[in-house]
């Protein structure tokens, strides 16, 4: 954290926890008698309330995305490239709201919470939800904040996801869906990657099934792996190249298995530092809700006859080194809504970052993405 | 607004889904949007023109015609679909004609006239490749490579048996002339043609 706050922050920011009492039916079938989201706001929304703009997280996202929760936090959110006075989502004109996804585990009701029909943490109890459930959930804020309309649902991944949804199962409640380095269904590929995870995580001795919080462990190495997959995923060959190279951490080869290159030393700080603040079972449910994200499945894998029914607007972008979820992914979607005839804006990024892409602010993602929420505020009278 | 583009205008109906391959800084799509309740596409490969057209609202894909077509386009879906100063600029004109007639009603497209007395002028007294306004490049580093006149134009809508609907001729600075008219192939430096299918 920098000795005063940079201007362009939006400061100190205080989550706050909003209590829905209302029953939620998931897509499961299963049901959450009450439930709690945190939640972050950045900005002023203004009195016709058509500023607002949502964020939806990533996997291991959640609801701080900007600012800094005290003066000695050395890290902002997670997307301050982006949100903030003067940056593409621009909070002196919008209104942007920000949330940990149920099933999370950074304060929203999830896995590690209280199952208030037992006493107990729900762990492997605690339902799968979907993106169509995270969307419902977060239709459910909109109303509690007084949204009627969000000016722009944003996210990248599987915020991304997110995004989409909301323009095909509440169509007249955002007027822009903005989806950044995303897909509209995971390949087989991507979904093997989960499986990995997964399993690394459900092998580990101290995962119990998933009731590790009644033994007072955490699956630390299965999480930790877990991570190191993903974030190799997240990566691109040319810009580990570029941060590692073969650059060992001393001299000379020792002739052993001990992280010897630099990237070895570097995935296993990254996953560890990872296993400390994540929860086990959300990670399984989080990459759930990936493989189970696919829009298309009602409408017999035509995405174009499910964005029949949207009428928002869209910017797609994706980044040349994403090979997680390719530019040609982002460009079947944007297919699909060429053919159902929507409104639609689409860039391939150049960027060496890979899937991170959408996290690092590289100048023409900012002007893309400058330009046109500047279009979204001056439609909502910001 | 520069008056080829006054040209194209005219020739729009209100409402039409229209689609504009290479559509620069968006200026005729957004024109077309507000005047004409035109809706559609652009596409468009310099990043600085993409990010404008985003600006002004202009549904802007970056799509490279050249490497990747315009196959992720469905047949006859849209009423007009122009390409302004780039049928020249195309490895196969001849394909991108067929291109766009399979995905609009009618196609609209203006390119250079190498026939322009100019450059028939330049060509016979230096006896090298013209270098003009409208074609500012030397022969070994243009983005022009399939130049051709007016009346080469015209030869293949005949043999593709298309239909020109209408045809403009403009000068340098996109002006309309009267004496274009009376003999184009020598006094044209700019064609708008709008061609459909015969059939139509």
């Amino acid at each position: 954290m920098p000795d005063s706050l940079p201007t362009d922050s939006v400061g100190i920011v205080t989550p706050q926890t909003l209590h829905f009492d209302a029953p939620i039916t998931l897509a499961c079938g299963q049901t959450l008698d009450s439930y709690d989201l945190v939640v972050e706001t950045y900005g002023e929304l203004n009195a016709d309330a058509s500023n607002a703009v949502l964020i939806c997280h990533a996997l291991s996202g959640h609801h701080h995305a900007a600012g800094y929760h005290h003066p000695e936090d050395r890290k902002p959110g997670w997307w301050d490239s982006c949100i903030g006075p003067g940056k593409p989502i621009d909070t002196n004109r919008f209104y942007v709201v920000s949330l940990n996804n149920l099933g999370g585990c950074h304060g929203s009701t999830g896995p590690n919470s209280i199952n208030p029909q037992t006493g107990q943490q729900y762990g492997p109890d605690f339902p799968v939800v979907t993106v169509r459930d995270w969307v419902h959930s977060q239709a459910l804020l909109a109303d509690r904040l007084g949204v009627r309309c969000w000016a722009a649902v944003v996210g990248g991944s599987l915020g991304g996801m997110q995004a989409l949804q909301w323009s095909l199962d509440y169509p007249d409640r955002l007027k822009h869906a903005v989806v950044i380095a995303s897909t509209p269904r995971l390949t087989a590929q991507n979904i093997a990657f989960n499986e990995v995870a997964r399993q690394a995580i459900t092998s580990d001795r101290e995962f119990h099934d998933g009731r590790y919080y009644d033994f007072d462990v955490v699956p630390r190495r299965g999480l930790m792996l877990a991570r190191m997959v993903g974030h190799i995923t997240y990566l691109s060959d040319a810009s580990m190249g570029e941060k590692f190279g073969r650059e060992l951490r001393d001299q000379a080869y020792k002739f052993g298995y001990d992280a010897e290159f630099q990237v070895e030393s570097y995935l296993r700080y990254q996953g560890e530092r990872f296993s400390e603040s994540f929860d086990a079972n959300t990670y399984l449910l989080m990459t759930r809700a990936l493989d189970y994200f696919d829009p298309a499945y009602d409408t017999d894998n035509d995405l174009a006859k499910a964005l029949a029914q949207a009428s928002c607007e869209f910017l797609v972008l994706s980044f040349s080194t994403d090979w997680r979820f390719t530019p040609a992914r982002s460009e079947e979607m944007v297919n699909a809504m060429i053919s159902a005839r929507r409104k639609v804006s689409y860039a391939e990024i150049e960027s060496p970052w890979g899937h991170d892409s959408f996290l690092i602010p590289t100048p023409r993602y900012m002007d893309i993405f400058t330009a046109y929420m500047d279009r979204v505020a001056r439609e909502a009278g910001a | 607004m520069r008056p080829d583009l006054e040209i194209i205008e005219q020739w729009i109906r209100p409402g039409s889904r229209v689609l504009d391959l290479g559509c620069g800084d968006g200026t005729l799509l957004d024109r077309l949007q507000r005047e004409k309740q035109a809706s559609g596409y652009g596409l468009e490969i310099n990043p600085d023109h993409i990010t404008t057209c985003m600006s002004k609202g202009v549904s802007v894909i970056e799509q490279n015609l050249d490497t990747q077509g315009l196959g992720n386009f469905e047949n006859q879906t849209f009423d007009v679909v122009l390409m302004t100063q780039a049928l020249q600029a195309v490895r196969r004109p001849d394909l991108m004609l067929d291109e766009m007639l399979r995905l609009g009603r009618e196609g609209i497209v203006t390119f250079p006239n190498f026939a322009y007395w100019r450059l028939r002028w330049y060509l016979m007294s230096h006896g090298r490749m013209p270098e003009s306004e409208t074609l500012p490049y030397k022969w070994y580093d243009t983005p022009n490579i399939r130049l051709c006149t007016f009346r080469d134009f015209e030869a293949l809508c005949y043999q593709k048996n298309f239909r020109i609907m209408n045809r403009a001729v403009v000068d340098g600075q996109h002006r309309d002339r009267w004496f274009h008219r009376l003999w184009p192939n020598m006094l044209g430096q700019i064609a708008i043609y709008r061609i459909s299918r015969q059939e139509n």
